[in-house]
């Protein structure tokens, strides 16, 4: 470890890891954002948590920033891949509506973090977001800064396939790629996360040992059922929430909890797809029973904040 | 002279929609100015670049002319009593023309009538109006909102907005967006806040704020950018692409070329990826050897600022394409570890359509399809079989790393992989190029056997998407089913494979839409005619004959298309038409040509003389195989024809006669309408 640390000996004025975390999110902090940590269920994306998928539902304004692990199990490559995480760290920046500036104010964002851009080149090449179980698209660009991608930016249209009232701009950083191209390093693995510690230090063993998991060892039979009581207990939610009259029960109801019932069945999916254990004639409909619940929650989430007439979920 | 400058500030625009977009705005400016009178004497010019859509007109007037309108109304003893005051009608018109009623004429016609004149608007009210339409008209393949959903909706937000008319702001508002006079530079070249008052103080402003406005200029900045960096490479030159050379002009507001080079071993990589990479993900040109064509390590980029002095730029994109080509040798390398063949199995958990099954159902049917195509089309067996294996590993690449890295090269990667894993060349050359055509004009599959391979898949789509009833309506085509059944009719015919419409039908097993996809392909049979630049007579003329064998139509509207300018070609389609028109008169073709003929009931002259020269003609016709040589050989008939038509009453007093006659039109007809129908030939 040490010898290899001599090789890596970085300057000084080089920002680690953590350092462009703790800038990235100082810099939208002073913007308004408001601040969290990570949802603390397993999502393959940031856009999934609350803070963004229910949040951009309704006309309240709302702008946060958070550093959200996504979970990619098909992604993983036992740690030998320079580029490709199991696990990555993507810094999510929602503003809510998005600012007429909110481009330039990106742009101070990666100055903010030492990257000069009289420099770079810096482009906005046309990428569209679209996630079907999640029945929400966007449309916006992919950020790319001498030819890599550092950022997918995306103006929300729709999301539970509900339309939104305020365009939120959402900003979602590629935290290592950012570390690695501002680092000037050929391997995440090679980042410094802080001035004594590298990537490989903090992670290797994550992506190792749930490689390990995911493509060889999870419990295939088992990971369906935990599918199946998620999905079951998550719209058990949806309909109790459904049945409800008195505005007190409505706007006391857990739909947070059945938010997660979501995540957590997208979550075993990607598992049981990393694993190869969904069939053909599986596969399409279990995507669609993610998308039922995930609609299901939106829709009752803009029922119980906005008061949005009840619909029969599609 | 007048002079308007619009420019339409927004965010990056998506490069591939610009040049479109440009040519919509002109047009509907254009008919905006045409709808309020405005139109004459405006000549139009438009630029673009990513971030601004502008146009500037010049010559417009400064309002519309005046103009007299004249107001007709009651007659004068409707509109007046006896007494001379108005009534009710004549107080009501009075209203209607805004007059006192003391005022109203009477015309000669003893009508109320009154012309006024109605003052031209000025040019930039009308603007003003019109504008906002005629922006928001614009169309763009995918729209978003931004304000809201209740908002407009534009490719990406509107930012700003420059009218000028004459150095004056054309006043209006697009998504709380006032019009002004302040443009914008390159986001990090130039100034956010520029004011200009004219067209001269536009252009030099972003010149000198780091965009090129004109995208010749930016065209030519890569171009000669390009040139002086290849300088430094002996034989070195720019592998041509002119829709990167688009997509790089419309990404950048100010161009600059950088040159950068990666390791050599990664030129042991197959072309096709080093290309994908380079070109399509990383927006690269690649660099060649000008004498053999050959790759070299070194590409060009072209970024959107004014310079690279510390090697920055260069650095990084040289970082990108090292990690994506080592991305593609890890791939390589562990796609290698199970071939193609151990892949077969594993296309059961790949899905098609819900529906249709699996990929491994879909090569299982294209193996019996290729079969079936091959028999029809009397294809080599050895050639049948070069393709059964080839339909059996053509769908195996989904599975591969790189094919999920580049979904693009799916069928190339098979291709490549099962050369390297030891098939033979002609399974290897099907697998590649069985997604070929990719389009109109796009070049077919080059061998017999990946034509084979090419067809059984396309057929097997749609087949399985009719009997779905899943059928294209009008733009509507999901699962791009025209552009399949296009393909189809290409390689038939390019290809020359003698497969006909119904035997494709009987294969395609589309259940109870099978006459739906017969009908399908004979359109887009005729499309494809069309697109060969067959004038729609000609090939309603071919397609009323037969409909049946793509391959045998494309030769008999060739044919067509070749002897119509000779001189006797359309008179005698003339008196086809005539004949057929008694013949349907009379009670139908059919039911003329079934009869039998008697040779002695004909009469001397002009119906012997015809039936003579029929006679004769009817032998070389069905012993010549060159379509062009018979119909040259019908067309010989016009003399007799026009003579008969001249000489001889069709419709006979006499029954027996006229039946007979009409039976020999009949059987003349038939016999020489196997080519085209000249009936259908439009003559002039």
């Amino acid at each position: 470890m040490l010898a290899w640390k001599s090789l890596q000996k970085s300057p000084f004025d080089m920002l680690t890891y953590q350092d462009i975390i703790l800038k990235l999110k100082g810099y939208w902090a002073e913007r308004g954002c408001v601040v969290t940590e990570p949802l603390d269920v397993e999502v393959g994306a940031g856009t999934m948590c609350p803070e963004t998928f229910l949040r951009v539902l309704g006309p309240d304004p709302y702008k946060a920033v958070y550093v959200q692990p996504s979970r990619r199990p098909a992604d993983g490559r036992y740690g030998d891949n320079p580029n490709r995480l199991y696990k990555h760290m993507q810094l999510q920046v929602i503003l809510k509506p998005a600012p007429e500036d909110v481009i330039e104010l990106y742009m101070q964002s990666l100055e903010a973090i030492g990257i000069d851009l009289s420099k770079h080149d810096w482009k906005l090449e046309e990428d569209n977001w679209e996630s079907p179980t999640l029945g929400a698209w966007g449309v916006g660009w992919q950020v790319m800064l001498d030819g890599l991608e550092i950022t997918q930016f995306t103006y929300f249209q729709q999301c539970g396939g509900v339309d939104l009232e305020l365009v939120p701009a959402e900003l979602t950083y590629g935290l290592e790629r950012l570390t690695a191209f501002i680092q000037n390093v050929d391997s995440v693995y090679d980042i410094q996360w802080n001035d004594d510690r590298t990537y490989r230090d903090v992670r290797f063993a994550d992506e190792r040992q749930y490689s390990v998991y995911n493509f060889e060892v999870a419990d295939v039979d088992m990971v369906w059922k935990e599918f199946a009581l998620h999905e079951q207990e998550g719209q058990r939610l949806v309909d109790l929430f459904n049945q409800l009259e008195d505005p007190v029960e409505i706007a006391r109801f857990p739909l947070l909890a059945a938010h997660d019932q979501t995540l957590k069945c997208s979550h075993l999916f990607n598992i049981l797809d990393a694993r190869g254990a969904i069939s053909v004639t599986e596969r399409v409909g279990v995507i669609q029973r993610v998308r039922n619940l995930a609609v299901g929650v939106a829709q009752a989430w803009m029922q119980q904040q906005h008061g949005a007439a009840k619909e029969v979920a599609a | 002279m007048s002079e308007f400058l619009l420019e339409v500030g927004v965010e990056e625009i998506p490069d591939w929609m610009i040049e479109g977009a440009l040519k919509d705005l002109e047009k509907r400016f254009l008919a905006a100015l045409d709808k309020a009178d405005l139109r004459e004497g405006v000549t139009t010019r438009t630029a673009a670049t990513p971030r601004r859509l502008t146009l500037i007109a010049e010559g417009l007037a400064e309002g519309q002319a005046d103009k007299q309108e004249k107001l007709s109304g009651p007659p004068k003893n409707v509109a007046f009593d006896a007494d001379g005051n108005p009534t009710k009608a004549g107080l009501g018109f009075a209203k209607r023309a805004g007059v006192e009623a003391s005022a109203l004429e009477v015309g000669p016609d003893g009508k109320l009538f009154i012309e006024r004149k109605i003052a031209g608007r000025p040019t930039t009210e009308i603007l003003a109006e019109s504008l906002p339409e005629a922006i928001l008209g614009v169309y763009f393949p995918k729209n978003m909102y931004w304000t809201g959903k209740a908002g407009p909706r534009f490719i990406r937000p509107v930012r700003r907005i420059v009218a000028l008319l004459n150095g004056s702001v054309v006043p209006f508002e697009i998504a709380g967006v006032a019009s002004g006079n302040r443009t914008f530079g390159h986001r990090r070249l130039g100034q956010s806040e520029l004011e200009v008052s004219s067209v001269a103080e536009y252009e030099k402003a972003l010149s000198e704020n780091g965009v090129f406005l004109s995208a010749d200029e930016r065209r030519e900045r890569i171009s000669s950018g390009a040139a002086e960096a290849l300088e430094a490479i002996p034989g070195a030159k720019l592998r041509a692409n002119d829709k990167l050379f688009r997509t790089l002009v419309y990404l950048t507001e100010y161009p600059t070329v950088i040159r950068g080079e990666f390791e050599e071993t990664y030129l042991d990589l197959p072309d096709e990826i080093i290309e994908t990479v380079m070109l399509v993900h990383q927006k690269y040109f690649a660099i060649e050897d000008a004498s053999t064509g050959k790759l070299s390590n070194g590409f060009i980029a072209v970024a959107n600022l004014d310079g690279d002095p510390e090697g920055e730029i260069r650095r990084g994109a040289e970082r990108v394409l090292r990690a994506r080509f080592n991305d593609a040798q890890f791939f390589w390398a562990a796609d290698e570890k199970k071939p193609l063949a151990a892949r077969v199995e594993d296309l059961k958990a790949v899905t098609f359509q819900a529906e249709l099954g699996s990929y491994h159902d879909k090569i299982t049917a294209m193996r019996g399809l290729a079969a079936k195509l091959g028999a029809a089309a009397g294809v080599d067996s050895a050639v049948v079989q070069a393709a059964d294996r080839a339909a059996e590993l053509s769908k195996t690449d989904l599975t591969t790393e790189m094919v999920g890295e580049f979904p693009e090269l799916q069928g190339v990667m098979g291709g490549l992989y099962a050369k390297a894993q030891g098939e033979s060349q002609e399974v290897a050359d099907a697998i590649y190029h069985h997604y070929k055509p990719a389009g109109q004009g796009a070049e077919i599959p080059p061998t017999v056997a990946g034509r084979l391979v090419a067809l059984s898949d396309k057929l097997h789509t749609l087949g399985g998407m009719f009997r779905l009833g899943k059928i294209p309506t009008g733009s509507r085509d999901p699962f791009a089913l025209r552009r399949a059944a296009y393909g189809i009719i290409q390689i038939l015919v390019k290809g020359e494979l003698a497969v006909s419409i119904d035997q494709l039908v009987e294969m395609a097993d589309a259940g109870e839409h099978a006459s739906a996809l017969r009908d399908f392909l004979v359109e887009r049979l005729r499309y494809y005619l069309g697109e060969q630049g067959h004038k729609y007579d000609e090939i309603n003329a071919v397609l009323a004959a037969s409909d049946a064998e793509p391959l045998d139509a494309d030769r008999r509207a060739k044919a067509i298309a070749e002897v119509r300018p000779t001189e006797n070609f359309v008179s005698l389609a003339a008196g086809f038409k005539r004949i057929r028109n008694i013949l349907e008169k009379a009670g139908g073709v059919d039911v003329y040509a079934q009869k039998e003929l008697d040779e002695s009931k004909l009469e001397g002259g002009a119906e012997r003389a015809l039936f003579d020269a029929y006679q004769q003609l009817r032998r070389d016709v069905q012993s010549q195989t060159d379509y062009a040589a018979s119909l040259q050989g019908i067309a010989s008939l016009r003399p007799q024809v026009d003579q008969f038509f001249d000489d001889v009453l069709v419709m006979a007093k006499d029954e027996a006669v006229r039946e007979n006659r009409l039976t020999f039109l009949a059987q003349l007809l038939r016999e020489f309408s196997t080519i085209a129908d000249f009936s259908e030939i439009v003559v002039e």
